[in-house]
């Protein structure tokens, strides 16, 4: 089984996003860069399949020098090789771009099975996978929460409204990871010292055929005019006192009269 | 060129998502102002009765795909059937409820059609003629303006942001020719919950716990039956085991905007705020008065949820 897995570095959940003097980009000196944590999954499902099956886990990742650390990361979890796209044309593109380079480059990979996050929590776009997987032609299975192959047919389970869906689809297809697949691994000292010797190839957009023309910031079909911080909430009303039933009763009191939502 | 706005409903087994009258409601919002016309597209099986539960909010024509092969949800016959009738009718803006399934219905027809997606907006508006998108990044630590080039400009939006307006007017209703072509996916079984438990992203009210529960919601899942919302969960529950991946709030579970939402015992971590910010008013409860959540909440109380949240429902329930 070849399995390539969608990997993107961002910034750490817990850091404080700030935004730059711009007006449309965020301030980088200071955070924390890590895999998207819904990779984690992803990576950790593809290992997990490699292990039943044998194969190949190729890590395919877009981003700056830096991005270099979170592919390195998944070696160490325990994939088998790396491709890094790095090239600063492609800085600041769009999800349509963006995966359009990640398609180029899946021409030259091998492929069976392609595994993504289900959203990358620094741009929350949903997108860059399911474009993927309509430039190769291939199926989209999103927010799955368990898979099983047999032979050349994947079965996945879908999060939707109020439950799961079951969808089954003949590979190649490409799938996105949700939260409740799996826990990943850590990776492991040995882990890390092997993920240094392991192959990792850098690709220009040249390389991949991609017209630069047709990337990064200058390029984006969407467009960021402007960020801002999220509307400021009114200051906390604190209701006093020691009592519990006081208490809930002038919280009801309030929620009722004053802010109208019972 | 390209003119008016579509609207893409969704429906399952007859019952539409409330997000499909969000949409069709900020549709003809924007519809009205920008002088064109709105569309709303239905797509499914045996649909006959259900174009008229549109018309209460204001489409001027509803595209109705009617085929066995539509019944259920696949990526493929949805993006195949609505990409067509988007070629044929070339619409400028094209709005979709970015539940899971509108989400994934998006990002796949903004490929296929080669079209700028802005997904999870929270606010559409126009600047002299021109659609400005309101969107959270980085889990609603940032809220973006965005502008999409191009068209047709596709806009998913958040779920429980829009208000509900009903515009009644009569509206033509057309059949689309529906030719699903090539569909590589399988839907073999559906497994629903029981129908009465409310979706958290869908939730009027949500009732949350954290760590200060100690694994107990018994309390929590008191005060939401009786509030008729739902109960969700920090990471930190999830992590103990104390409640399913699928009751998570935050930037790494769900991103949840109900009228009300009520923190117990949830210290209030940056990744749970960015989950549960744009909720309309929000009540901390819990045991530190320095627990970052009391700066995120419109009313707090400091107190052991176990007394105060029981003592709530006592009160919510004098009410009723």
């Amino acid at each position: 089984m070849e399995i390539v897995v969608l990997v993107k570095q961002v910034p750490d959940t817990e850091s404080l996003i700030q935004i730059a003097g711009d007006g449309v980009s965020i301030k980088t000196e200071d955070l924390k860069w890590v895999m998207n944590p819904y990779d984690e999954f992803a990576v950790e499902e593809a290992l997990r399949i490699r292990e039943a099956q044998g194969g190949t886990v190729t890590i395919l990742s877009m981003g700056p020098a830096k991005t270099v650390e979170t592919i390195r990361t998944a070696l160490a979890m325990g994939a088998d090789k790396g491709v890094h796209i790095n090239d600063p044309a492609a800085e600041g593109s769009d999800p349509l771009a963006t995966a359009k380079i990640l398609a180029a480059a899946l021409k030259d990979i091998p492929f069976d099975l392609i595994i993504a996050g289900m959203r990358a929590v620094d741009g929350d776009n949903y997108q860059v996978a399911p474009a993927v997987a309509e430039f190769l032609g291939i199926p989209q299975i999103t927010q799955v929460i368990k898979e099983e192959i047999s032979g050349d047919t994947i079965r996945c389970h879908q999060v939707v409204e109020g439950g799961t869906a079951v969808i089954e689809a003949k590979l190649p297809v490409l799938f996105t990871a949700q939260r409740g697949l799996n826990e990943p691994r850590y990776a492991s000292l040995p882990g890390i010292m092997k993920a240094k010797k392991k192959p990792l190839d850098v690709k220009t957009l040249a390389d991949l055929g991609v017209d630069a023309g047709t990337a990064g910031t200058a390029n984006r079909k969407v467009k960021i005019k402007a960020l801002n911080p999220p509307p400021a909430r009114k200051a906390i009303t604190m209701i006093q006192g020691d009592d519990p039933v006081a208490q809930a009763s002038e919280l009801v009191k309030k929620l009722h009269e004053e802010a109208k939502i019972l | 060129m390209a003119q008016g706005i579509f609207v893409i409903t969704e429906q399952r087994e007859g019952t539409f998502r409330k997000v499909s009258f969000e949409a069709l409601s900020e549709g003809r919002r924007l519809a009205d102002a920008k002088n064109v016309p709105l569309v709303a597209v239905l797509c499914g099986s045996g649909l006959e009765a259900l174009a008229g539960d549109l018309e209460k909010y204001g489409p001027d024509l509803i595209l109705v795909a009617d085929d066995p092969a539509l019944a259920e949800y696949t990526t493929d016959a949805f993006t195949n059937v609505i990409a067509e009738a988007v070629k044929a009718q070339d619409p400028e803006l094209i709005i979709i409820g970015a539940s899971i399934t509108g989400k994934d219905l998006s990002a796949r027809l903004a490929a296929r059609l080669d079209a700028g997606l802005a997904m999870d907006c929270v606010g559409v508006r126009l600047d002299g003629g021109d659609f400005v998108f309101t969107r959270p990044m980085y889990g609603g630590k940032v809220v973006a303006d965005v502008t999409i080039d191009g068209t047709p400009k596709i806009a998913a939006l958040r779920p429980n942001v829009m208000t509900i307006t009903e515009a009644p007017r009569s509206a033509a209703v057309e059949k689309l020719a529906v030719q699903v072509g090539d569909v590589k996916t399988t839907v073999v079984e559906r497994k629903l919950e029981a129908t009465d438990k409310v979706e958290l992203t869908e939730a009027d009210i949500i009732v949350s716990g954290g760590r200060g529960t100690a694994g107990d919601f018994s309390v929590l899942e008191d005060l939401a039956n009786t509030l008729g919302g739902a109960v969700g969960a920090s990471r930190t529950a999830v992590d103990e085991g104390w409640r399913p991946h699928s009751d998570q709030v935050g930037q790494t579970g769900k991103v949840v905007s109900p009228n009300l939402y009520v923190a117990c015992g949830i210290s209030g971590a940056i990744q749970h705020l960015a989950g549960m910010s744009t909720s309309k008013v929000i009540v901390a409860i819990n045991k530190d008065p320095e627990a970052p959540i009391f700066s995120k909440a419109d009313y707090g109380i400091v107190g052991d949820l176990f007394k105060v949240v029981p003592a709530v429902t006592e009160e919510v329930k004098k009410l009723k």
